[in-house]
């Protein structure tokens, strides 16, 4: 599982500034972030809700709607800033190049469109693929997700199927046209933990199967030990920290990890301490900051905490934090 | 699906294929005029009687729900396919286009809707098509009203955001992926537009703006027959007979539809 250094960057997104203007004020739900995502890496993504997860990765097919609105950054794609682009050239990205798999699966499926119709749809429209063919393709990929009798499947509506079919359903629709980027938000929040386990082999089996590169989100930082390959820590709309998986998990660097990797229950601790919770709330997003965004509920804060705002810096190879602090 | 619904099925299926295979079901020409025959009553020849030219009522009425079930279904699928396309895309562009669109359809809403559709006819001239193409107008807004509430209501949903993100277009999204979804109120819409515009397209003919003699429409019959109530009824009677049942039918099914598409009605 370790990153070589030497690996291709497929997608970069630079200085990423994304705000929310509502009536009375404005929401800063992505205060300038950096990343590269490289081929064939799971890139996990956590943060507490509000964090800025999911408009992060929204932004990157630009599919922020109003009143959201991307300010400033580059999305580089394919050499190509994503977010210059026409919508006649997001549409050709959108799908076949990056595609997507939602939260919900009781919501993301049209309730009136078959299932083969909604897989089908982006293979028409995406690729050269005859009719016929598509069709074909279509019964290998629900096969592919692991729900039997595709034949049948093909021909019922959403409302026919469970929570974690709906969802291996999203992700035939995500994989249909062979994408190089798969982005996940938070793909098995809604299932129970067999079926998550099921899906995150299944991930990982197509991971290697089509080598692709994917975006994983969650909040649930054990399920992304178990996949990960490099893992970002998102709070208040900034990178916290970003180090591959074991350095991590073995050695957080900020206090914002380190607080959040304490408060996850120990299934082998027999001892009835409490769990361990992070004191205060997440920050008001409408705010601007002067200092750190965790300022408030840091347990190692200093005084240039609260003036200055720390900057990503490099601690170690290949693992980099915002935080004034060594701890 | 209750003994009312079925009942008016079956009644304007009949008297829709009666009127459609009109030559065959009755036994007279609707504009041959027989001397000596004026206002005969009801009987087992002329079953609804005659008028004042003597022509037989019964197969002046099946004639003339030709052209009135013609007209509310013109109007009515016309208006749709302008109103129901201009509610979804004002609905889910929003802003200024939004405002362009509805602001419009309010201003044909503010006049009443005979009022309408009579300065139409009006400027038009008087003719059983120009009353359709008056009918088809004043019914636009309704169909654009109800389209674009529905597809506020959906383009919110996850799914929306799904097609979009495998690179659906706005087109596909629009017509594709939300349509389907807002077809419910869409069809009750439809049922009641019918029935509102085989109404007003009598109205019209009533005031001699719509169907022109010799030809008949019911409404024009309800017109001519209105001035020998006393002494031949049933020259007003079965036209009127027959926009009442045709109205009720309809309204009743698409209740019904309403009932049926409506999840919190579902027992």
């Amino acid at each position: 599982m370790k990153r070589q250094i030497d690996k291709e960057i497929v997608l970069s997104v630079k200085n990423l500034i994304v705000k929310f203007f509502t009536k009375n004020k404005v929401v800063n739900a992505v205060n300038g972030i950096n990343y590269n995502l490289y081929k064939g890496e799971i890139l996990g993504i956590v943060g507490e809700s509000g964090s800025g997860k999911s408009v992060n990765v929204l932004s990157i097919t630009n599919l922020i709607r109003p009143p959201g609105k991307i300010v400033e950054g580059e999305i580089i794609y394919d050499s190509k800033n994503i977010l210059n682009l026409s919508s006649k050239e997001l549409r050709k990205i959108r799908g076949k190049e990056i595609a997507n798999i939602f939260q919900d699966p009781m919501s993301s499926l049209n309730p009136v469109l078959k299932i083969g119709t909604q897989i089908i749809e982006s293979i028409l429209k995406h690729t050269n693929i005859n009719k016929k063919n598509s069709i074909k393709r279509t019964l290998e990929l629900i096969n592919n997700v692991g729900i039997p009798s595709a034949k049948e499947r093909y021909f019922n509506h959403p409302h026919q199927l469970s929570g974690g079919m709906r969802q291996r359903i999203m992700i035939a629709i995500g994989l249909s046209c062979d994408p190089k980027i798969l982005i996940a938000d938070e793909p098995t929040t809604a299932l129970d933990v067999t079926i998550q386990a099921q899906i995150v082999d299944l991930i990982q089996d197509l991971k290697i199967q089509y080598n692709m590169s994917i975006i994983w989100i969650t909040h649930d930082l054990g399920l992304l030990a178990g996949i990960a390959d490099r893992i970002i820590v998102m709070y208040a709309g900034r990178i916290m920290e970003e180090a591959n998986v074991i350095e991590l998990y073995e050695n957080p660097k900020h206090p914002y990890t380190k607080a959040l990797l304490q408060s996850t229950p120990d299934l082998n601790d027999d001892s009835e301490k409490k769990l361990h919770t992070i004191e205060g709330y997440p920050p008001d997003m409408t705010q601007e900051f002067v200092g750190c965004p965790f300022f408030d509920r840091c347990l190692y804060k200093e005084n240039i905490c609260n003036q200055n705002n720390p900057d990503l810096r490099q601690v170690n190879t290949a693992h980099n934090i915002a935080c004034h602090i060594d701890i | 699906m209750n003994i009312k619904f079925k009942l008016s099925i079956i009644l304007l299926l009949i008297i829709v294929l009666i009127s459609i295979f009109a030559p065959v079901f009755s036994n007279y020409n609707p504009l041959e005029i027989q001397k000596g025959k004026q206002f005969l009553p009801p009987s087992m020849i002329h079953y609804f009687g005659t008028d004042e030219f003597g022509r037989d009522v019964f197969s002046r009425t099946l004639y003339a729900g030709r052209i009135s079930l013609l007209a509310g279904l013109v109007a009515v699928i016309v208006s749709a396919l302008v109103g129901v396309p201009l509610g979804l895309i004002s609905g889910y562009y929003g802003k200024i286009i939004d405002t362009c669109i509805m602001r419009t359809m309010d201003s044909l809403l503010a006049f009443p809707a005979l009022l309408l559709a009579l300065s139409i006819v009006a400027v038009l001239g008087p003719s059983s098509l120009n009353a359709m193409i008056a009918v088809s107008i004043v019914s636009i807004p309704n169909f654009a009203r109800i389209s674009r509430a529905s597809i506020l209501t959906q383009k919110e949903k996850d799914y929306v955001d799904a097609a979009v993100s495998i690179g659906a277009s706005d087109k596909r999204v629009i017509f594709f992926t939300i349509l389907p979804n807002c077809i419910g109120p869409i069809l009750v819409q439809i049922t009641i537009a019918v029935a509102f515009a085989i109404l007003v397209e009598a109205a019209l003919s009533f005031l001699g703006l719509g169907t022109q003699p010799p030809d008949a429409s019911w409404g024009a019959m309800l017109f001519s027959g209105r001035g020998y109530l006393r002494v031949a009824w049933w020259y007003a009677f079965f036209p009127g007979l027959f926009i009442t049942l045709v109205i009720l039918t309809l309204n009743i099914i698409s209740e019904e539809i309403r009932d049926k598409l409506d999840p919190t009605t579902v027992t």
